[in-house]
């Protein structure tokens, strides 16, 4: 995307490089906004470039509009507050968060012992066999 | 409620008093949930995060020393617990939030001219940050609206303070092009 500098001469179009700088400093602009420290190579790119100027307005407003919904409160049934307050009870309700965390232990023991009874399995089939090329050998002899 | 009755709740609460924190529940319980549900982006979902938020803050009301405001350190509290579940739920969703989603409560910006703009731009920019991927809409909605420390964001979140940074740093670019895209024509405008 091309940019234009205002301190260019004849305030032409600029060329690759400048549109390199733009999208190599956006991350720092994005930091900016909020008074990070800038390089000064970044520093002195922004004082020039109008494309970044623009964004760097366009971050501003941003910033606004995030900082306006924090005063925001999302409509929640009252039933909440009487979940929370059951589960603050001694044994109170578990919630999905605790079962989540159950559920995932209990999927690692299922998995765990899976793995042993295929061992098992595993070693029982390989005594058979053992057991079974046995007798052949003394048949054989 | 005012800073005082906060502060008597809160030393109440710390001395076992049931009816105290309950009342500290019904004053902060909606703003905990907002929260919540902008971290995770789904109804049910942030029921059980604000659950067990208001869980550790119970376990752990003896240890808030009253540096930082309750709201703060409940945001904190709700913060690291929304992040437990994401990680636990193990895959992240990006559920849309409707457009007409309702509103409780709404304090106006006194600026008239920032009002008249406003309106589209916040229902544009919910719609933008649920968009986002969780990694990156916590850190903007924790720096941003909620106004954590980075600091603070980093410790709750478990990661370095840079990379708190980095992240909020492709947030807010993401967010700035989904809500601004600037085409050559626009460039060339300014």
């Amino acid at each position: 995307m091309p940019s234009e500098n205002s301190s260019g001469k004849g305030r032409g179009l600029t060329t690759a490089p400048l549109q390199t700088n733009c999208e190599t400093f956006s991350l720092q602009l994005a930091g900016a906004v909020d008074g990070e420290e800038l390089d000064p190579t970044a520093k002195s790119h922004f004082e020039t470039c109008l494309r970044c100027q623009a964004e760097l307005a366009h971050y501003k407003k941003l910033l606004r509009a995030l900082a306006s919904l924090r005063d925001q409160r999302l409509a929640v049934d009252d039933t909440l507050v009487n979940e929370i307050l059951l589960a603050l009870q001694p044994g109170g309700t578990v919630h999905r968060l605790q079962r989540l965390g159950a559920a995932s232990r209990s999927r690692k023991a299922a998995y765990i012992g899976g793995i042993a009874a295929a061992a098992t399995a595993g070693a029982a089939g390989a005594l058979v066999i053992a057991s079974r090329l046995a007798a052949r050998q003394r048949l054989a002899s | 409620m005012d800073s005082n009755r906060t502060n008597e709740l809160v030393a109440a609460a710390k001395e076992g008093d049931h009816r105290a924190f309950e009342e500290l529940v019904r004053e902060t319980y909606a703003d905990t949930y907002t929260l919540a549900y902008r971290l995770v982006g789904d109804e049910e979902d942030a029921r059980d995060v604000v659950q067990e938020t208001y869980l550790r803050a119970h376990k752990g009301l003896k240890k808030f020393r009253g540096d930082a405001q309750l709201s703060t350190w409940l945001h904190r509290i709700t913060a690291n617990c929304a992040s437990t579940f994401l990680g636990r739920r193990g895959r992240h969703r990006y559920d849309q939030l409707s457009e007409d989603f309702e509103l409780a409560d709404d304090v106006p910006d006194r600026d008239p001219v920032f009002q008249a703009d406003l309106g589209d731009l916040r229902s544009n920019l919910v719609a933008a940050l649920m968009e986002l991927p969780p990694k990156l809409r916590t850190v903007v909605v924790l720096r941003d609206i909620y106004d954590l420390s980075h600091d603070a964001i980093a410790t709750e979140l478990d990661i370095s303070e840079s990379a708190a940074k980095v992240r909020l740093h492709r947030a807010r670019k993401r967010l700035r092009e989904s809500l601004y895209p600037m085409g050559e024509e626009q460039a060339h405008a300014v």
